[in-house]
């Protein structure tokens, strides 16, 4: 085996040098390798998820509208000067409208990171379907918000007439058993995704 | 000790979970899923590969004094890297994996083996012990997600066999201790036999 490098001053800081240099040019050069296809990837799933939740169409509104809206009242406020803004994808087929997807999100869920939720909604507002795109929910608790049982029961209702919260809280959502925190997180960011559909339309937006 | 059995220490008898008990934090936290622990053991593996192949050719060059800190940077470098590239190509894995893949640099395993043993050896046996004991690991995971899946979930990589509810607690944090509690006892008692 070759001699070691003895441990004097110089050495040391030589090599620490040399070593940071040599890592940073490498990692440098790996995150503009993979810097499309990270962005690609997180456009992909994006749009994996449209496509679930709306109806067949064949061309997607590219520029996506921000709405924003006051927040829900008794909600603390997050910072935003009392508005949510909630991006808006417009689907079209032959030219028309067929639906509207809105990426949603809610802070309450059990744990801290914000879960998020792709809804499609119909141009008449009823929910065609929805996707969990985000959650760090416990295992085999609070994760069943991502299976068809619970999210099945948000198809093809109205939340004009579906109380969008969970039975005991007086609506009409079967919370998942023993995950009533994550069920009212997917209620409340399904009543603020359809808050910003009802002013959304309301300017003429889903025409 | 030849090549082969440099290799194969790993699985059973020097096994990172099993036997040394090291790199405890990502093995309890990430084997919820059969699918889970191979993708951690696979990430882990490839760190452990190649910064052995790195701190082996570098260590003539490295003072003693400022050794640690050299393995680390080097050690962070692989694990951004795969960081960027499982981000890029398995955003789905990224994604259940989380804050882990980002934590395989305070991994003992990793650091252990670049001290232990890639500063002391040859290019060769390094790079041999880096696969053998980074497939090991991702043995112990696999094996310990798949059983924790089996039982609490009633699938084993995703494909259910078993329909109605499973006992919950093996996906939940105390099953990850209780199993691998058994399966701690159960490498021992065959390791006694051998």
């Amino acid at each position: 085996m070759a001699k070691k490098v003895k441990s004097s001053f110089i050495n040391m800081v030589l090599t620490l040098t040399i070593i940071t240099v040599v890592a940073s040019l490498a990692l440098g050069s790996i995150y503009n390798l993979t810097l499309e296809p990270i962005a690609a990837a997180k456009k992909a799933a994006e749009e994996r998820a449209i496509k679930l939740v709306l109806p067949t169409f064949d061309t997607l509104n590219s520029d996506t509208i921000w709405v924003s809206i006051p927040v829900d009242p008794g909600v603390e406020d997050q910072g935003n000067g009392g508005q949510d803004s909630l991006r808006f994808y417009k689907a079209y087929r032959d030219g028309k409208c067929v639906g509207i997807a809105v990426k949603t999100f809610s802070n309450q869920a059990y744990d801290p990171t914000q879960i998020q939720i792709m809804v499609g909604f119909l141009p008449d507002g009823v929910i065609d379907s929805t996707v969990v795109t985000q959650q760090k929910e416990t295992p085999g608790l609070g994760t069943k918000m991502t299976g068809d049982k619970f999210n099945g029961q948000f198809a093809g209702k109205n939340p004009a007439t579906f109380k969008l919260f969970v039975t005991k809280d007086g609506g009409q959502v079967d919370a998942i058993t023993a995950s009533t925190i994550s069920s009212r997180a997917v209620c409340d960011a399904l009543r603020r995704a359809y808050r910003t559909f009802e002013s959304f339309e309301k300017e003429g937006g889903t025409e | 000790m030849n090549q082969w059995q440099n290799f194969t220490k790993g699985f059973i008898k020097e096994n990172a979970v099993f036997v040394l008990l090291l790199g405890l934090c990502p093995t309890l936290a990430v084997t919820s899923s059969a699918i889970n622990g191979l993708g951690m053991g696979l990430a882990t593996t490839f760190v452990l590969v190649a910064s052995n192949m790195v701190v082996t050719s570098v260590k003539s060059f490295i003072p003693d004094k400022v050794r640690i800190p050299s393995f680390i940077v080097i050690i962070a470098s692989f694990v951004t890297i795969v960081e960027l590239v499982m981000q890029a190509y398995t955003p789905a894995l990224f994604d259940t994996l989380g804050i882990f893949i980002p934590l395989i640099v305070v991994n003992c395993l990793v650091l252990g083996r670049a001290e232990g043993f890639a500063s002391k050896q040859s290019f060769l046996s390094s790079m041999i012990d880096g696969l053998g004991m980074g497939l090991g690991f991702t043995f112990a995971l696999t094996l310990l997600g798949s059983v924790r899946e089996m039982l609490g979930n009633g699938s084993i990589f995703d494909v259910k066999f078993a329909t109605g509810d499973a006992i919950l607690i093996f996906i939940l944090q105390p099953g990850a201790f209780i199993v691998l509690g058994y399966l701690i006892a159960l490498i021992n008692k065959l390791r006694k036999t051998t």
